[in-house]
């Protein structure tokens, strides 16, 4: 629970990260890849106020004590999704894998919520692992790369043959929420990473399937936006789009916020902070604060109030996840996922 | 003279010369001089007129593909440069570094940097892509400053290339239209849908949210590339938002 000024809000963070990238995890002869993500990485925090910004040692590798005070005492996090990240062919024991984060998950019970992931070029043997991880870790939800590479293979499409039969899978093991990441990629050579077009189809195919487009299919917000009114169930994710714009570039933020709110809408935002990248009070604060800018270009723009901005920062996720929230923090005339669902959009 | 010789030996201004080149090379993603986005890191010129460039992005990983087009299109263009010598252009801490700077060194394409993993094709579609892109974000521009003048929609989907004020913005959709074949003609119409085909009245006020939308998009990645650019490098704080 965050608390500020008397007010109360529950939170959902969607997208954090416990991760190991410091040099003993780099895997030899790959080290200029794995040194160069996590400065990547670190560039980005430096978007955030200053005052939160860690040194390069501790952002590589960061402790669990860190975590909970980041994340669960000054953040108010009442809830934390674990995006899983493997990257193996850089870091030998992952970036963060479904395994370590259940193993911080289980430390804090109720509080942390770990997705799997799949690659439907893996086949037989990926389907397998798909099911013992959703019984392992009682998965709702996935984390998917469609730019990764893979044996030669420069990336996927959800709309291939094979992914479908991976997300029937899902449908069968009861995992729900289906994240994609469509923004700035890992290998992204000639492959067209940031086209969300296969998500559209996908997002047709699977209504019984939410997809969150993390990072907005960032830098293609335009193409996630037309895709989203048109698709009940395609939600997006914030991550980056507060993180990495709401301090660094306060007019632009604003603007993106009001194309986001007037395309996609409010119940169908979710914050993420995408922590360690970037710690999650400021963000939230930061946030709670936000409106527009004085100026007449953002006069048409939807605005945000109270209650939008709890759904956003908590409820919209809570629903996706069917996490029980108390009464106190609920609003009132806040549509459930039912009614979301057939809401006809803009 | 002495600072002036010191910075350009090879005189007769080839330093100006090759800048003033590199403000024609656009960051294909953002629609943006590579120079403006401060991705030219130094450039120097001997005394026989041998021209070196070194770029920098604004992260190590920033997408290979762009990063690759805008090394080969620096290198193009300071060839062209009268009175230039050898040209080197060298990308700087990138993962990829090695393979684009000795693909663009030996005049060989995307391919030549990545063989068997890319596909040029691919690569002249995404930047056409781009191009659709910047060229419907540079319109709105032009499109709302005639709104807030006065004009209505049909006066919009009326206005013919002739009768666009020769600013930097009217240039820059020009420039992207003969890139994309689109006609430029005086008589053909001065705003055009993503495919080149004319924008009418009863679009303009759908049309213009779209691209609005491209554009917020479009300077919104611009903000991110320029502040990660900035904090990396430790540059002063430019003069801010447009």
């Amino acid at each position: 629970m965050y608390a500020r000024n008397g007010d109360r809000y529950f939170v959902v963070d969607g997208h954090c990260h416990f991760w190991d990238a410091s040099p003993a995890n780099w895997v030899k002869g790959q080290e200029q890849y794995a040194k160069g993500w996590i400065e990547c990485f670190h560039a980005y925090m430096g978007l955030a106020p200053a005052e939160t910004h860690w040194p390069l040692e501790k952002f590589q590798k960061y402790s669990e004590e860190d975590f909970v005070k980041d994340v669960f005492e000054d953040g108010g996090v009442d809830v934390g999704i674990f995006q899983s990240t493997y990257l193996k062919e850089w870091y030998t024991t992952g970036f963060n894998t479904a395994a370590e984060n259940a193993k911080m998950a289980e430390k804090y019970p109720g509080r942390l919520i770990v997705n799997g992931r799949f690659d439907p070029r893996e086949g037989e043997a990926g389907m397998r692992e798909l099911e013992e991880d959703a019984n392992r870790y009682n998965l709702q939800g996935v984390k998917l790369y469609t730019a990764e590479w893979y044996k030669g293979s420069r990336g996927w499409k959800l709309t291939d043959p094979e992914a479908q039969m991976f997300l029937d899978k899902c449908k069968e093991l009861g995992i729900r929420n289906v994240h994609v990441h469509k923004g700035p990629t890992i290998w992204p050579l000639d492959k067209d990473g940031f086209d969300v077009k296969d998500v559209d189809v996908a997002a047709t195919s699977n209504p019984e399937l939410n997809f969150i487009v993390e990072h907005v299919g960032l830098p293609r917000i335009e193409d996630f936006c037309f895709m989203a009114t048109q698709e009940p169930n395609v939600y997006a994710g914030l991550a980056v789009v507060i993180g990495g714009l709401m301090h660094a570039r306060p007019r632009f933020f604003a603007k993106v916020m009001g194309e986001l709110l007037f395309w996609v809408g409010e119940d169908k935002m979710l914050f993420g902070s995408d922590y360690a990248i970037w710690e999650p009070k400021w963000q939230i604060d930061g946030f709670l604060d936000w409106d527009y800018p004085d100026g007449d270009e953002y006069s048409d723009y939807p605005r945000l109030d109270d209650a939008g901005k709890r759904k956003i920062l908590g409820l919209n996720a809570a629903k996706l996840y069917r996490i029980d929230v108390p009464a106190e923090f609920q609003v009132p005339g806040a549509a459930d996922k039912e009614d979301a669902q057939l809401v006809e959009s803009a | 003279m002495t600072t002036v010789a010191c910075a350009d030996p090879a005189g007769a201004g080839i330093r100006e010369r090759v800048l003033r080149a590199l403000d024609a090379v656009i960051d294909p993603e953002l629609d943006e001089p590579i120079t403006t986005l401060r991705f030219v890191s130094s450039c120097s010129v001997t005394s026989d007129g041998d021209v070196e460039i070194v770029l920098r992005l604004p992260t190590p990983q920033c997408a290979p593909n762009f990063a690759f087009l805008m090394a080969a299109d620096a290198s193009n263009a300071v060839r062209r440069v009268p009175g230039v010598g050898r040209v080197t252009v060298t990308l700087d801490d990138h993962y990829t570094a090695e393979e684009i700077n000795a693909a663009v060194r030996e005049g060989q394409g995307f391919t030549g940097a990545f063989p068997g993993e890319t596909d040029d094709d691919e690569l002249g579609a995404l930047r056409k892509l781009f191009q659709r892109k910047a060229l419907t974000a540079r319109q709105a521009v032009l499109c709302e400053a005639m709104l807030a003048a006065g004009a209505d929609a049909g006066r919009v989907a009326s206005v013919l290339v002739a009768d666009l004020p020769d600013t930097a913005a009217a240039r820059r959709c020009l420039a992207l239209r003969e890139q994309l074949g689109i006609d430029t003609g005086p008589g053909a119409r001065a705003f055009v849908l993503p495919d080149g085909g004319p924008l009418e009245a009863g679009q303009v006020q759908r049309w213009l949210r779209l691209a609005r939308l491209v554009r917020t998009s479009l300077e919104a990645n611009g903000g991110i590339c320029r502040s990660l650019l900035q904090v990396r490098h430790d540059l002063a704080s430019e003069s801010e938002e447009n």
